[in-house]
């Protein structure tokens, strides 16, 4: 095996330099090679996460963008301890997701036939979540307009947003084109992910969400509290970037 | 044209815990060595660093540490008489990838199997007599007992450094352990782990109903601990990710942290990653192994001749490259004859969710190792009697504090709004005096005529190959098995104090969207006839003989426990067969 170096050293640092996520997320980051007797190891190896960046929407229309902040602060309210889910950037979350891998459905299995089976056997649709966010939001806002005078989703009010959200979860609101109940079932979770999700992925700012419920985030040793029962963890929580007040506003 | 490598004694087909061990003892016994497998080399330092291991959208929610389902997936129905659709993402199990395999980012949840568990159909049909089993049930037993196994045991766990504390020593019942386990030939290496708050209520209620709680035997180190290999692992410092991830501080027993460092520096050893193997090759008469070709990530296709191949891959991609390798007779359920893809099983699980009076009660629930946890056993395997309930099977039920990762484990009682102001009210409120059992009730499947594995005709992977065709669904049998459980579970949450419990009972059909457990088995048993198993009681191929197949493809039927402890007893168990037999004299261990 004389004609193929024992090559290691260097691949993974230099893909990610080169700003390349997508690769590093399928599985191809690193190409075959043959390991053989010291362990492979190079300086500052690894893969640390890609944080979301502050800045204008990534994936959503300034319009989409509204109304997902609007839904946002309606599935988790803003109260006198905790900010709701647009201030706590759980659309900033949605939105960074979509614009990534999750929206295209990088290493998913996405081959043809396409047919629609029993629930049992899981989504069977070609088209990805960020093409599904795009469809179904126009929609919605359709939607609002012809029952709320020419009002779209994010100018209702609070009841009538409420009303709306409530009629897509029972199904009693269709929406034009779309499954209305399959994609807000799809929000719901989407922005809860945000509120609860480290704060680099531009939700749970400041983890308004940590403090909420007390996780005390991405800390690792835990070997002085195993057996301190009933006792309340007094840290604050930490995320992957540190303290919140460390940690940079996405936007 | 695949371009033909220099030949080897022995390839590997895939480098995970079976990968690993078997490796460790051929290259010891002198043999030259290489291990191909699929995903890449992964190593602590490297790929689960404290700094950023803790991310739990990157690899719980978004899988990142598994197979990419477009590198190849499976189909699933749950009858014969459906139209199978891909699994587009994955749902009811997390196949793995990469180096270390699943042993990367299980548990640890170390068991061993019960010995009746080894003997099943000839037990059952003692005790209850033949007619009492389903007639579809296809279970059989092993070809090994637990006594030829209990040095295999042994042997892995002292590798891993298993805590727990031993309820049978040599046929001596132990306070504090599993009353029920089979006699083991000493104590475990480490002392079990710290419990926290929730399972050490669990003991306390358990005991006070009657039963006799043990904490669970962990993968993750209670101190610091030396294996026999020479490498040193670290106490675990209940960080609460741990299943889902790897482990960044040496506290997980993995091929990582037991083998590898030893294996790698060995210069018989080689392996190559990022290659997957896409065939197994046979001669002209299709009863030897020739060795096996391999792609890798340019699209190259190599060809690596070997003496002996050992088939080491995730349990269903064992069963898939036999299938597409032409190897053994696949299964016909209509027929009921081949064996190839026969009793496939999965898990039966369930939980119950307890919610507590936040005023009382403070669970610091995100305190946790993928194993720490009390459990009892009164309700696994035959350890009860079944006559009055008209089920087999059983499970143990405990519980097991893995970690309240929020995105996850922020439950609100039943009844409460999905979203909005009470939702959000109920998730503050409930946090972290809710008990939500990382293993709750972990039930058997025992096998069906109808439950198997073959090729899809529609759907095919990036090489253009069928995928393989799950066919599943929850009989009778374990939907009875685990309502009973699953009640009994609850009455231990009740009477830790809880004001509300939820019982998630597991229900037909078999769902593709929901997780269980990655116990997926079967497929390429092992027993004792050639016609209704792919292998021997040394997991040797009754068809190719230089071909080993390792892993829980060879169960014939899952038990109510983690499988990896036996898995990796039967790796051993055939090592040592290859050593001490085979090698002196290729060919078949047992005539059929």
């Amino acid at each position: 095996m004389k004609d193929e170096p024992v090559m290691r050293v260097g691949f993974r640092r230099r893909e990610l330099l080169a700003g390349t996520a997508l690769l590093l997320l399928t599985g191809f980051a690193s190409r075959a090679a043959v390991v053989q007797g010291p362990l492979p190891w190079a300086p500052n190896a690894g893969n640390p996460p890609v944080p979301a960046r502050p800045g204008p929407w990534a994936f959503f229309t300034g319009a989409e963008g509204r109304a997902v902040e609007a839904m946002a602060d309606r599935i988790i309210p803003p109260d006198p301890q905790t900010p709701g889910g647009k201030d706590a950037g759980c659309a900033v979350f949605v939105d960074r997701q979509l614009a990534g891998p999750y929206g295209r459905q990088d290493g998913l299995y996405v081959r043809p036939p396409f047919q629609n089976g029993i629930k049992q056997q899981g989504p069977q649709s070609e088209a990805g979540p960020a093409q599904q966010y795009r469809q179904a939001l126009a929609a919605l806002d359709n939607y609002c307009k012809s029952k709320y005078a020419g009002k779209v989703f994010a100018d209702l009010t609070d009841d009538d947003k409420d009303a709306t959200l409530k009629g897509l979860e029972s199904g009693a609101v269709k929406l034009d084109g779309t499954d209305g109940q399959a994609f807000f079932e799809q929000a719901v979770k989407d922005v809860q992910m945000g509120f609860f999700a480290d704060p680099l992925y531009g939700g749970n700012r400041d983890m308004a969400a940590w403090k909420m419920i007390g996780y005390p985030g991405a800390r690792y040793n835990y070997l002085d509290w195993v057996d301190r029962h009933n006792e309340r963890f007094p840290l604050p929580p930490v995320s992957m970037a540190g303290r919140a007040e460390w940690t940079p506003k996405t936007r | 044209m695949a371009r033909k490598l220099p030949r080897k004694d022995v390839v590997i087909v895939g480098l995970g815990w079976t990968g690993s061990i078997m490796a460790h003892e051929l290259t010891d016994e002198g043999l030259d060595v290489i291990a191909i497998e699929r995903g890449p080399w992964r190593d602590s330092p490297t790929d689960f660093p404290p700094s950023y291991m803790q991310d739990e959208l990157r690899y719980r929610v978004r899988h990142e540490l598994f197979l990419r389902p477009d590198q190849t997936t499976f189909t699933f129905r749950n009858k014969l008489d459906q139209t199978a659709l891909p699994i587009r993402s994955w749902g009811p199990f997390m196949p793995p990838n990469g180096v270390g395999g699943g042993g990367v980012h299980w548990n640890a949840e170390t068991w061993r199997f019960l010995p009746s568990d080894f003997v099943l159909r000839t037990h059952l049909t003692e005790r209850y007599g033949a007619s009492f089993l389903p007639q579809d049930m296809t279970i059989q037993d092993w070809g090994v007992t637990y006594d030829d196994l209990e040095p295999h045991y042994d042997r892995f766990e002292y590798l891993c450094g298993t805590s727990g504390t031993a309820g049978n020593l040599k046929g001596q019942i132990q306070e504090g352990g599993n009353p029920f386990e089979g006699p083991r030939s000493r104590p475990y290496p480490n002392p079990a782990q710290k419990q926290p708050f929730s399972p050490t209520l669990f003991a306390k209620a358990a005991r006070e109903l009657g039963y006799k709680p043990f904490p669970q035997p962990s993968g993750n180190l209670s101190q610091a601990y030396t294996n026999p290999l020479g490498l040193r692992l670290g106490p675990c410092t209940y960080c609460g990710f741990c299943e889902w991830f790897g482990c960044g501080n040496y506290s997980k027993a993995s091929p990582q942290t037991t083998i590898l460092p030893v294996l790698v520096r060995k210069s018989n050893f080689s392996l190559r990653d990022n290659s997957e193997v896409t065939r197994i090759n046979t001669d002209r008469s299709g009863k030897r192994a020739t060795g096996v070709t391999f792609v890798d990530t340019s699209g190259e296709e190599w060809e690596q001749p070997a003496d002996l191949v050992i088939l080491s891959a995730f349990s269903l991609f064992n069963v898939q490259l036999l299938l597409l390798s032409k190897i053994g007779e696949p299964y016909d359920p209509v027929a009921n004859k081949g064996v190839i893809g026969r009793n496939f099983t999965h898990q039966t699980v369930s939980t119950v969710n307890g919610f507590f009076d936040s005023k009382k009660f403070n669970f610091n629930p995100f305190i946790g190792s993928g194993s720490i946890g009390m459990c009892i056993d009164e309700f696994n395997g035959d350890n009860f009697d079944h006559g009055p309930h008209g089920f087999v099977g059983g499970g143990y039920m405990g519980q097991v504090q893995t970690g309240a990762r929020p995105i996850e484990s922020t439950l609100v009682p039943p009844g409460t709004p999905k979203w909005g102001a009470a939702w959000k009210n109920a998730v503050r409120d409930n946090y972290l005096s809710t008990v939500k059992p990382g293993t709750g009730v972990h039930g058997s499947f025992y096998a069906y005529r109808d439950v198997y594995l073959d090729l899809d005709p529609t759907y095919r992977d990036r090489f253009g190959r069928p995928l393989m065709r799950m066919t599943i669904d929850f009989h009778d049998n374990e939907v009875k098995q685990n309502a009973f459980l699953t009640d009994k579970f609850a009455e231990i949450i009740t009477a830790m104090g809880a004001n509300q419990v939820a019982k998630q009972y597991r229900v037909a059909p078999y769902d593709a969207t929901q997780y269980q457990t990655t116990h997926v088995n079967g497929g390429a048993v092992m027993g004792a006839d050639p016609k209704t198993s792919a292998l021997n009681r040394y997991l040797q191929s009754w068809d190719v003989p230089n071909l080993f197949v390792l892993g829980a493809s060879a169960f014939p039927q899952n038990a109510g426990y983690n499988p990896t402890g036996t898995v990796a007893a039967l790796a051993f168990h055939s090592a040592a067969a290859i050593r001490d037999q085979y090698l002196k004299n290729p060919g078949r261990l047992v005539d059929a």
